[in-house]
């Protein structure tokens, strides 16, 4: 492996600087790659290390720690005890994203809508049709909206984003968790599936009286008619960095072991109700645990200085006292 | 070009024959035997590994899998019935739409096109053919699919939507996607290989035959129908079905604008899967073990088996051709 890196930083005379750095590998989460990308590039001076992350998909992130063909595996989806116990994993979130809805129905401009959970269940299972469903018009009152066929669109692969959008929608309406469920796909039972977070957007765009789910900073570098939603303690918010950092602080990260908090529907008067955080996978029996000391020195560095990266790429930094929680953590499960 | 290349250069390799028993001869025809025995051999691993890795999802569902429309993953409950649905329908329309446009453009660029005017139309139908599928997918899903969900959907269905049984066809929301479109992009792609095919074997008509109909009287129509397409038939029908072939198996322009359901839809317009399309979408987040992945690799391994079964007729057709 190092002679493999060292020939190839010979091959490529000038890049003197690749042949002091030293290599690490991890795969997964396609949402979280654009924060551990710059991140990694910040931090390559201050810690001499390189990243090499494949965007692959947090399902295949998982099985690719789990055969250990990677150094870290990254996963938008907390994986349970049992599941690290048998794999002989830690896992810690890094940052935190919220999942807006986008809309296309004419003459209705970003925020101005007004949507519930419970609401969302009923169009996702195709039993509000129209944009002017009588629940619909009278929770939006000053809002024109017109007789307009509603059409939902999904992510037709499998997601993280698609798990946190129906284990929210599981949270809040029994009909749906006991006829749809939570996964990162779902049998869906009304609409559209588009690839990718850009199909969803660009499928939302074009068709009239289009919905789509999409990750937050997804919806504001494309700029899509976002909604508003009812949180837990009954008032209507809209998607914002405040928002979602309300939500991220509100919730009780004491009770949950591994991390594996689930953020949707945190209670606060501002909180934003859909979000979750992404985690990283790391062996605890790390056949070099250099390495693994090696994407600790990564994800250190960038807690402690990321955060600014991190929120300008639209991603909340985790609160303080988590930061603190994960360090012990590392402190207790990688020894050496 | 190639047809006329093939006789001279067999016949050259014909001519230079060496001592049968000098080293490098012996070396290169177990060179050339292991390169041919090792294609086989890989054909038979892939689809061994695909039936081997789909034999929990074939073991837990039994035949009904081929046959079952549900896909839930959530209660790991899967079923092939919409994706094969959704992948002949899709090529059977296509070739529907494809074959009457491949049949016009070889027809006028064998008997109507002036001479300068074939190489440049030929040449185009095969470049055609060298476009990667994802450009057809992007321009399907950025060009095409609006101009479906704005004009030609809704005209469809308002005009016919109405309509006892074939407005069936022509229901729900305008989303530009689904099956129609599928269809429509899988006929531009299969196009150029129906179209070369058929202009190639009309070629190969013996030119006294079509002279001898002109001398009786026929019109050029007369002569195609009567003359070309009865000698040509059985290769034109295996050209056909190399498009289907390709058709079959066309994952990633499908995937962009089949709408990617799990439903059967009795609406032209309405959303579906193909076995391509919900494998490429899939993959990436079926863990190992699961019965998922599985039902995945069961579904490609279905997929190899309907694609054999039309390549294998496309061959038997072409080959009838040969021995006549």
């Amino acid at each position: 492996m190092k002679l493999a890196s060292t020939a190839l930083a010979i091959t490529l005379a000038g890049l003197s600087f690749a042949a002091q750095a030293q290599q690490i590998t991890g795969a997964g989460s396609s949402f979280a790659a654009p924060i551990y990308g710059k991140w990694a590039e910040a931090a390559a001076a201050p810690t001499g290390l390189k990243l090499n992350y494949q965007s692959i998909g947090s399902g295949a992130g998982i099985n690719q720690i789990n055969n250990r063909t990677v150094d870290f595996g990254a996963s938008d989806m907390p994986v349970s005890a049992a599941d690290l116990e048998a794999h002989k994993l830690i896992q810690f979130p890094t940052v935190i994203g919220g999942v807006v809805m986008a809309v296309n129905i004419p003459g209705v401009e970003a925020n101005q809508l007004k949507l519930t959970g419970e609401i969302l269940a009923e169009i996702y299972l195709g039993k509000i049709t129209k944009w002017n469903d009588p629940k619909l018009v009278e929770m939006n009152r000053g809002v024109t909206l017109p007789n307009l066929a509603i059409a939902p669109v999904y992510r037709a692969d499998g997601s993280g984003t698609t798990f946190v959008f129906t284990d929210y929608l599981s949270m809040v309406d029994p009909t749906w968790k006991s006829s749809v469920g939570a996964a990162t796909s779902v049998k869906w039972p009304a609409g559209n599936g588009a690839k990718g977070s850009d199909g969803v957007a660009a499928t939302v765009r074009q068709v009239k009286g289009g919905i789509g789910y999409v990750e937050s900073a997804y919806a504001t570098q494309n700029k899509l008619t976002t909604t508003q939603l009812r949180n837990k303690a009954g008032q209507f918010v809209s998607p914002t960095m405040e928002s979602f950092a309300a939500a991220a602080s509100n919730a009780d990260w004491s009770v949950v072991k591994n991390f594996a908090i689930d953020l949707n529907d945190e209670p606060g008067a501002t909180s934003w109700p859909i979000e979750s955080a992404t985690f990283v996978l790391l062996p605890t029996d790390a056949k070099d645990p250099a390495q693994s000391k090696a994407v600790l020195k990564l994800f250190d560095w960038s807690l402690s200085n990321g955060n600014k990266i991190a929120t300008d790429l639209l991603y909340i930094p985790l609160p303080e006292a988590v930061q603190n929680a994960i360090r012990s953590a590392w402190a207790a499960a990688i020894k050496g | 070009m190639a047809e006329a290349a093939s006789p001279s250069a067999a016949g050259q390799a014909g001519a230079t024959s060496f001592g049968a028993n000098s080293l490098g001869d012996r070396i290169f025809a177990g060179l050339a035997k292991t390169s041919g025995v090792l294609v086989l051999l890989l054909l038979g691993a892939i689809i061994f590994s695909l039936f081997w890795g789909g034999l929990p999802a074939f073991r837990a569902f039994g035949l009904p899998f081929l046959t079952s429309t549900d896909w839930d993953p959530v209660q790991n409950v899967f079923g092939a019935g919409v994706s094969i649905y959704g992948t002949l329908i899709t090529s059977v329309l296509a070739i529907a739409l494809a074959v009457p446009l491949a049949f016009g453009c070889a027809f006028f660029l064998t008997e109507l096109a002036p001479a300068w005017l074939r190489q440049p139309i030929g040449t185009a139908i095969e470049l055609l053919a060298a476009v990667p599928s994802i450009i057809y997918g992007m321009w399907g899903f950025f060009i095409i699919v609006p101009i479906m969900g704005d004009y030609v959907e809704p005209f469809f269905i308002d005009n016919f939507g109405d309509l006892p049984v074939i407005g069936d066809l022509f229901q729900g929301p305008a989303f530009g996607t689904g099956i129609f479109t599928s269809a429509l992009i899988l006929a531009i792609m299969i196009l150029p290989f129906i179209a070369a095919t058929m202009r190639d074997v009309f070629m190969t008509v013996p030119p006294v035959f079509k002279e001898s109909a002109y001398g009786v009287g026929c019109t050029t129509w007369e002569v195609m129908r009567s003359i070309v397409l009865p000698y040509t038939r059985a290769s034109v029908v295996g050209g056909i079905m190399l498009g289907l072939g390709r058709a079959l198996g066309e994952t990633m322009a499908v995937t962009f604008v089949i709408g990617n359901t799990n439903r059967i839809s009795s609406s032209l317009f309405g959303p579906g899967n193909t076995i391509a399309s919900i494998v490429a979408l899939e993959f990436p987040e079926s863990p190992q073990g699961s019965l998922k992945l599985s039902s995945l690799l069961a579904l490609g391994f279905l997929l190899f088996v309907i694609s054999f079964i039309v390549l294998a007729i496309s061959r038997l057709l072409l080959r009838t051709k040969v021995k006549q």
